[in-house]
Formats: structure tokens, sequence, C-alpha cells
């Protein structure tokens, strides 16, 4: 019994000090994510603080935390809005992969790291963290402006496409090999069509099998058929994190709504868990060799995230301020790059990649909310003022739809 | 005149509703999917950007919906107001007390009496508008009177329960 005992304190140990963490991070505007990635550093193997009884527990914890975080991401959307988006937003999301995934690759193969290692890194630099984000411009008061929604859509381009890209990558990184690969895709396409179809035509009746009325049966209702989705999806290599976004995606009505209510605590604790987990996984003593690969990396990938921004905000007529708003927005990446990263470090690939993704998603989830914050400076906009100014090209006129 | 409303969803957060005012400005309201909402106003040097973003409770947006109404209301006669020279536009409340709550708005004759005319009743948010002599009065109901001064002060009188004069 002693062991639990051990568990116990080293666990409670862990979680009181990323509350204290998280409440240091609130003071000074800074999201809990890079603080519980430090913490993970920090404990751990190389670490400061070893913990030896309750590496299992964490890591187990993580898995779940990752279900969590996806459920609730598909929560978030209904089918209608993720279909309804497509078709206007497919282009800035075209945009924003090839942008943005390209430098991930090149960058892998110029270090020789092979090409699963490339599919694994550009899709690390591929994807914004639509937690950060959302919450950034909430912070910043921009849920109305006229390039919100340019944002938002990207970041939902993006999300759906993990739907296709994380299966790929489970299979490329279990050794199935292209046709593997190919194979898995596949089921996913068939898997994310058929859940779209049935959330669009029936995403009342599953919702009616779960009452609103109960929360403990609500609970365990939701939380039980995400995690047995996601093992189910496991299994198929389909990955499990795409499993619990699908069922967060055909829950609709009062049912999402109640149950992103109840779960959103839980989703709080696993998910710093995870973080922490992932940390953990990281000897601090390679960050310093990848600190610097890792800053050019983020230098130039949030290069490409502004132009992103830039190109997507402009095909909707929105004037230069909002291009460059739209822009900076986007830098932050955070739990995407860590869910893919984390695959890949599960499955023993390159053993530089998980200390190469941390900095690198430390830099950008610090300096990202920082950065998006430019435009709202006197200088910022005097500067671009100035600019229009000189270039003297009259403002197009907003199209009717934005 | 209609106005155009136009509607953006924001996946993931909610929808938001804007309209551009015939001054140039342009307002908006952010619902979010939690039932939390913000009044947007934008900036009138960069359009796109919103210079303020402010969070509504429940009761404040019932509270600034009901003002807006009421104006409108009263908006609406104005072009009456225009056209008649001297003819004025007031709201006048029925207080609990009034001989007249439970009471036809026949029973006032309150036309006949100043010559001023009842055009409208504001009742729980809601407008009801050229009321018939039928009409039955409650409690805090809100009268919207057109006339000219002194039949707007008969009205007042009359409904307060005095003796008209």
């Amino acid at each position: 019994m002693h062991d639990t005992a051990v568990l116990l304190v080293e666990i409670g140990a862990v979680l009181f000090a990323l509350g204290m963490l998280g409440r240091l991070g609130r003071r000074v505007g800074l999201s809990p994510i890079p603080l519980y990635l430090l913490a993970g550093l920090c404990f751990g193997h190389g670490g400061l603080i070893p913990l030896s009884a309750s590496e299992e527990f964490i890591s187990i914890g993580a898995e779940i935390g990752v279900v969590l975080l996806l459920v609730m991401l598909g929560l978030e959307y209904s089918a209608s809005e993720l279909v309804g988006n497509l078709r206007a937003a497919a282009p800035a999301g075209i945009i924003d992969g090839v942008l943005n995934a390209l430098p991930g690759v090149g960058f892998a193969l110029l270090l020789g790291w092979g090409l699963e290692a490339a599919v694994v890194l550009g899709g690390i630099t591929w994807v914004s963290s639509s937690g950060v984000i959302a919450k950034v411009l909430g912070d910043l008061g921009r849920l109305g402006n006229r390039e919100t929604p340019v944002i938002l859509s990207v970041l939902v381009i993006e999300d759906l496409a993990m739907a296709f890209y994380l299966p790929l990558v489970t299979a490329v990184l279990a050794g199935l090999g292209i046709l593997g690969g190919v194979q898995a895709l596949a089921v996913a396409v068939a898997t994310v069509a058929a859940v779209l179809l049935v959330a669009l035509r029936f995403g009342n009746a599953i919702s009616s099998f779960m009452s609103v009325r109960d929360p403990e049966a609500l609970l365990l209702s939701v939380l039980g058929l995400t995690l047995f989705v996601a093992g189910v999806a496991a299994r198929l290599n389909v990955s499990a994190a795409v499993g619990a976004f699908l069922v967060g995606i055909a829950l609709s009505g009062p049912v999402a709504h109640h149950a992103t209510e109840i779960l959103t605590p839980l989703r709080d604790l696993f998910a710093a868990v995870f973080f922490v987990f992932f940390g953990l996984s990281t000897n601090p003593a390679d960050m310093p060799a990848v600190l610097l690969p890792a800053l050019g990396l983020a230098v130039l990938t949030a290069a490409t995230k502004i132009l992103t921004g830039y190109l997507a905000a402009r095909r909707v007529g929105i004037a230069l301020p909002g291009r460059l708003r739209a822009g900076l927005a986007l830098i932050p990446r955070g739990e995407f790059s860590i869910v893919i990263a984390g695959l890949a470090v599960a499955s023993g690939l390159e053993p530089k990649l998980a200390p190469l993704a941390t900095a690198y998603v430390l830099i950008t989830v610090i300096s990202g909310p920082l950065l998006a914050r430019l435009p709202d400076y006197a200088w910022f906009k005097a500067a671009v003022r100035r600019r229009m100014n000189a270039t003297r090209r009259p403002p197009k006129p907003l199209p009717a739809g934005d | 005149m209609r106005v155009r409303v136009e509607q953006t969803p924001l996946p993931g957060i909610g929808v938001r509703h804007d309209l551009v005012t015939s001054s140039g400005r342009t307002v908006g309201v952010v619902s979010h999917r939690t039932g939390r909402r913000d009044l947007v106003l934008y900036d009138v040097d960069d359009p796109d950007a919103s210079l303020a973003s402010i969070p509504l409770t429940d009761d404040e947006a019932e509270a600034l919906a009901d003002v807006l109404g009421a104006s409108l209301m009263l908006g609406q006669l104005a072009g009456l107001r225009q056209q008649a020279a001297g003819l004025l536009t007031e709201q006048v409340a029925i207080p609990a007390g009034s001989m007249f709550v439970g009471r036809r708005l026949g029973d006032t004759r309150a036309r006949t009496r100043t010559g001023a005319s009842i055009v409208a009743v504001l009742r729980d948010r809601e407008v009801i508008a050229s009321p018939g002599p039928s009409f039955i009065f409650e409690a805090n109901d809100v009268v919207v009177v057109v006339g000219t001064r002194q039949g707007l002060d008969g009205v007042t009188a009359i409904l307060a329960g005095e003796n008209g004069g």
C-alpha cells in the first residue's frame, strides 16, 4: 500500500503546483499551456523533481486528456457549421496547409530525419491552436471584428483536416507503410463523411438517447461513449483523437451544450495532465541543442502564418490592418501540435522530435498572443496608416457577405 | 424603410449580427453559443475592427431592447410630427391607482375631451398599435398619445384618474 501513498502524494503535489502556475499565468495574461509544458520538463527524467510511482497514472491520464480535448473540440462545432463553412473557407484552408506544413516538412528533410518525421513535423507547424486563439480573440475583444470569421474558418478547416491527417500519421507511424496509410485514410474519410451525414440528418435522434435532465447520467454516458469510440478508432488505426472528435460532432443541441458544461472541468484536469506528460517525456538536457533550430522554425512559420492570414483576409475584402490582425492571431501552435508530436514520441520516432516540438510550441504559444496584441498599439496603427497612405490604394468596397 | 441586418456565423463561438447606420457607423451584436452576448461598435477609421465590445447580461440586453423598442415607436411617429407642426407625441404611464385600470379605452373618451389620440399601448415589452375603443387597460400600461400640448396634458390628467378638465 506504500506505493499508493506515494502515488497520491506525487499526483497531489503535481496538480497543486499546476494550479499555482495557472494562477500565476492568469496574472500575467499567459495561456497555461506553456506553463504546464515547463512543469512537465521540471518533473521526471533529468528534471528537478523525479516522479516514479505516478508515471503510469500520468500516462493514462494524458491519453484521456487527448480524448477529452478532441471531444470538446467536436462539441464546439455543429455538423452544419463544418459543412456550411467548407466551400467558402476551403481556399483559405488550402493556402494555410501549403504555406505552413511545407516549412515543417522541408525542415525535417533538411535535418535528414526521414520522410516519416517530415510528415509529423509538417503537421506540427501547420495547425494553429484553436483553444489559445479563441481565448486571445475573446480577451482582446475582437470577436466582433470582420476578420474574425476568417480566422475561425481557417481553424475549422484545420480541425477538420486533422480528422484525416491524424489517422494518416497514426498508420504511417505504426509502420503500415503507404498502403496502410491510404487504407487508414480511406476508413477515416468514410467514417467522417458518415458521421457528418448522420449528424446532419439524425443529430437530434442521437442526442435524444441521452437525457439532459440527469447530469450524472449524461456525464457517464457521454464520457463512456467517447472513450469507447476513441478506443475502437485506435484499434482501427484511425487514431483515438479522431474518434473522440467525431463523437463531439455527432452530438448536438441541448445535449452538446450540457455535455460541454459538465465535461469542461474534466477536460481542464486531464488536458493539464496531458501537457505535463508531454513535458515529462522530454529530457530538459536535450532542449538547449534544439532551441536555436526551434527558434528558426518558429520565426519562419510565424511569417508564413502572417502571410496566410493576410491572404485569407484579403480574399474577403478586408483592409490592411485587419489582414495583419488575422495573420498575427494565427501564430500560436498548441494542443494539436503536441498531440501530433505525442503520437510520434509514442512510436519511438526521431528522439530529437519531442524536444524540438516542445521548444517550438513553447516559443509560438508564448510569443503568439503577445504578437496578436501588436495591431492594438498606437505606433503600429500609425505605421500601417502611413503605409496605406504611401501606396495610395483606394480602399476596396466590402463585398456583401464577409 | 427596412434596414439590412447581416448575419455572420462564427464557428465554435456563435453568430454575429450587424448593421450599418445611415450615419455610417456599424453596430453589431455577437451572440455566443453559451448565451452570452456582446454589443459591438466598429471603428470609423478601420471598419473591420471593433472599437468596443460590451458584454451584456440577459437583463441588461432586455432593458436595452425595451428602451430601443419604445423609442422606435416614437421615432415612427416623428414623421407625423413634422407634417403637422405643433403636434406632439408623448408616452403616458397608467398608474396602478388609475380609475381606468381594467376599463375600456373608449371609457376615457380621451379624444372627444382633449382632441389627442391614443395611437399605441406599450405593455410587457410589446407594442400594441392602434388599440380600438374596446381595448382594456392594465396597470403599468404605457400609452402613446399624439396631440397638442394641451391635449397631451389633458390625457395625462384623465389617465391619472383625476377629473379631466
